[in-house]
């Protein structure tokens, strides 16, 4: 017996021959913060769509708080969704908007006046009934969307890239706020985005999805950590990758040669097998040391910096090396384009950061 | 540039002389004391029109126009809709030959179109009159109402009836509550073309009245006696203006709520 809130059994969705979901299977806990995570294309939208009744599945099974909800139109289904484009309807005003699916709930006139004003409140909207689509902003239009959907009080709200049309700003201000309001009214969240910057600042668990299939499917910090695989490890962050082969096994770790550096006893979590050359390394920049003098790190390169990017908080550097056939990009907080002559320095390496991967 | 502005102003009003001058001379001798079309004018009356008004034959062919422009103007706009929304909405295979098929009446002359309704109409053993009419400009109205109604569906955001399902709509409280309202005024610009179309139209309707006459029919019938010149011209061009105001009408609510300013709607069914 399985207690999870949703479940999604090996559901495929194909269009033609475009396997938009490809046997995918997973669950989501009541009252999570649940994102979906990909680029553009990998199928997020679709598998949205498919919580919501808007697409069915090619094969598999959707449950939803133990009843099977595969075959239910999306009107029948205890879910919500805040489109991409938020969808207001245009010839209704705000509080129509809002009241438009509350039709069909059964409610006295009192108790939809009430609903409609709670959740005007809980979007700081008040003031905004009489409003119509084309006179709202982007901000706007979009709690207008959450509140919609919210006023029926769902059991979970699925939302497509809803912070996506939003500049920077109000965007990491409407995290902020979405995250908030999330924990206090205490709905599930399934939540769409190909900006892995807000799926981690916002999400109890993250499914990183390529191709129609989940890549991996683990807490934000979990996922930064520690990337099952090379697509994760690129897509999430940043990360310099070298070439690597593995040898003999040690325990719990695993003798690696990396390029011309040597070789290295190094963790090996993913437990991945000997004499493979199939396998990558992953260092963070973050990681690594940028410093005027040689350390004594696990590993010491003399470089020579390329080019530098001044971010502010920190300074990215493009670094040379004898040793290594790519740029490595290091980042740092003490130093920055300024600080070295010549632009000769020393990278240094930890072998506890770095990771070792397949390449599939 | 100032040189260039001013042929091509000259060329469109030559184009406009030459369009409607001709269709301007019917008010004109229709309010000629004379029984002639010809200068100068003799002298201003309303005679015409009250003497063409007195005729029970127009009443009767006024009537049959309206109740075949009627008929038409709704089945010919409700075949439209389905289609025009399908067309839109989905990808499916035969797309371009159905869309092909439904637009051939638009290309065919009238005339055989005519005729083919005529044959088969007969060899059924069906007898003429205002029904054949009546599928008749069907199939010649629907074409219009779909370029009309494809024109409004086609910029349609489809996540608005997926939202109002998503709400806890049904298709039919969709079509009602979404759908229908944004629609609206392309299906109002499509029923009144599709009217005038019919309302206007001779060639099936000579073919296919039989004795029912419609009313351009009955000015058709009228013209046989020079004595009645002046009545047609009377009644023509109370239907020129008619024709017009109805288009004019059609192309504003056609392009009603489709600017920037969505809040504009004008039509707004309440609940
Ligand atoms: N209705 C559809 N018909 C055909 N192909 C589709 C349809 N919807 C999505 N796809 C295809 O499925 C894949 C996944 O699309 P989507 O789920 O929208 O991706 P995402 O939201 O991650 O950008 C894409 O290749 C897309 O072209
Ligand atoms: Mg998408």
């Amino acid at each position: 017996m399985n207690n999870s809130f949703i479940q999604i059994n090996q559901i495929s969705k194909h269009f033609g021959n475009v396997k938009a979901v490809d046997n995918v299977s997973f669950e989501i806990q009541e009252g999570e913060f649940f994102s979906l995570l990909g680029p553009s294309g990998c199928g997020k939208t679709t598998l949205l769509r498919l919580l919501a009744g808007f697409e069915y599945p090619t094969s598999g099974n959707l449950l939803l708080d133990g009843s099977d909800i595969t075959a239910l139109p999306p009107d029948k289904r205890p879910t919500n969704m805040v489109f991409q484009n938020y969808a207001i309807f245009p010839h209704i005003n705000v509080e129509k908007n809002i009241q438009f699916g509350l039709r069909k709930l059964g409610l006295t006139n009192e108790e939809i006046r009430e609903r409609v004003n709670d959740v005007l409140s809980l979007v700081k909207l008040e003031g905004y009934e009489e409003r119509f689509s084309s006179q709202l902003s982007g901000g706007q239009r979009q709690r207008v969307a959450l509140a919609r959907a919210l006023v029926r009080q769902p059991k979970v709200l699925l939302l497509d890239e809803p912070l996506g049309a939003l500049d920077k700003k109000l965007r990491d201000e409407m995290q902020l706020e979405l995250r908030t309001l999330q924990k206090n009214i205490g709905i599930t969240f399934v939540f769409v985005t190909h900006d892995q910057q807000e799926a981690i600042s916002m999400s109890d668990r993250v499914a990183v999805m390529s191709e129609g299939k989940i890549q991996q499917l683990s807490t934000p910090n979990e996922l930064y950590k520690n990337p099952h695989n090379i697509f994760v490890s690129d897509f999430i962050g940043e990360t310099n990758f070298l070439k690597a082969e593995t040898k003999s096994k040690d325990g719990e770790h695993i003798n690696v040669s990396i390029e011309k550096l040597g070789e290295f006893k190094i963790k090996n979590s993913l437990n991945i097998s000997e004499n493979s050359s199939d396998v990558i390394c992953s260092i963070r920049p973050e990681t690594m040391m940028i410093d005027k003098e040689k350390s004594d790190w696990d590993i010491c390169l003399e470089g020579k910096i390329k080019q530098t990017s001044y971010l502010g908080e920190i300074t990215k550097f493009y670094i040379e090396t004898k040793e290594i056939e790519k740029i490595i990009t290091v980042s740092s907080q003490y130093f920055d384009n300024q600080s070295f002559k010549n632009n000769d320095c020393f990278i240094s390496i930890n072998l506890d950061d770095i990771s070792l991967l397949n390449k599939k | 540039m100032e040189q260039k502005n001013n042929t091509l102003l000259f060329y469109t009003l030559l184009y406009f002389v030459f369009l409607y001058l001709p269709v301007l001379f019917l008010p004109l001798f229709s309010f000629n004391d004379s029984n002639f079309m010809s200068f100068p004018l003799s002298g201003f009356t309303t005679e015409h029109y009250e003497e063409m008004w007195k005729s029970t034959n127009l009443h009767k062919a006024l009537w049959a126009s309206v109740k075949v422009g009627v008929v038409a103007s709704v089945v010919s706009t409700t075949i439209a809709l389905f289609a025009a929304k399908a067309f839109a909405r989905y990808k499916f295979r035969g797309e371009n030959i159905s869309y092909g098929a439904i637009m051939m009446p638009f290309l065919i002359p009238e005339i055989i179109l005519a005729v083919s309704i005529l044959v088969i109409w007969l060899s059924l053993g069906f007898k003429l009159g205002l029904v054949p009419v009546t599928l008749g400009h069907i199939l010649f109205c629907t074409p219009f109402a779909m370029l009309i109604l494809i024109a409004r569906i086609e910029g349609f955001d489809f996540s608005l009836e997926e939202a109002s399902r998503d709400l806890g709509e049904n298709a039919w409280g969709t079509f009602y509550r979404v759908s229908l309202p944004l629609y609206l005024p392309g299906i109002i610009a499509s029923l009144l073309l599709s009217f005038i179309i019919s309302f206007d139209e001779f060639i099936l309707a000579f073919f296919l009245t039989g004795s029912d006459a419609t009313l351009p029919m009955y000015m058709w019938g009228q013209m046989r006696f020079i004595q009645k010149l002046p009545h047609v011209l009377a009644l023509g061009a109370v239907i020129i203006v008619f024709t017009t105001l109805i288009v004019l009408l059609a192309f504003w609510l056609r392009n009603l709520g489709q600017g920037k300013d969505k809040a504009d709607f004008g039509i707004k069914i309440h609940e």
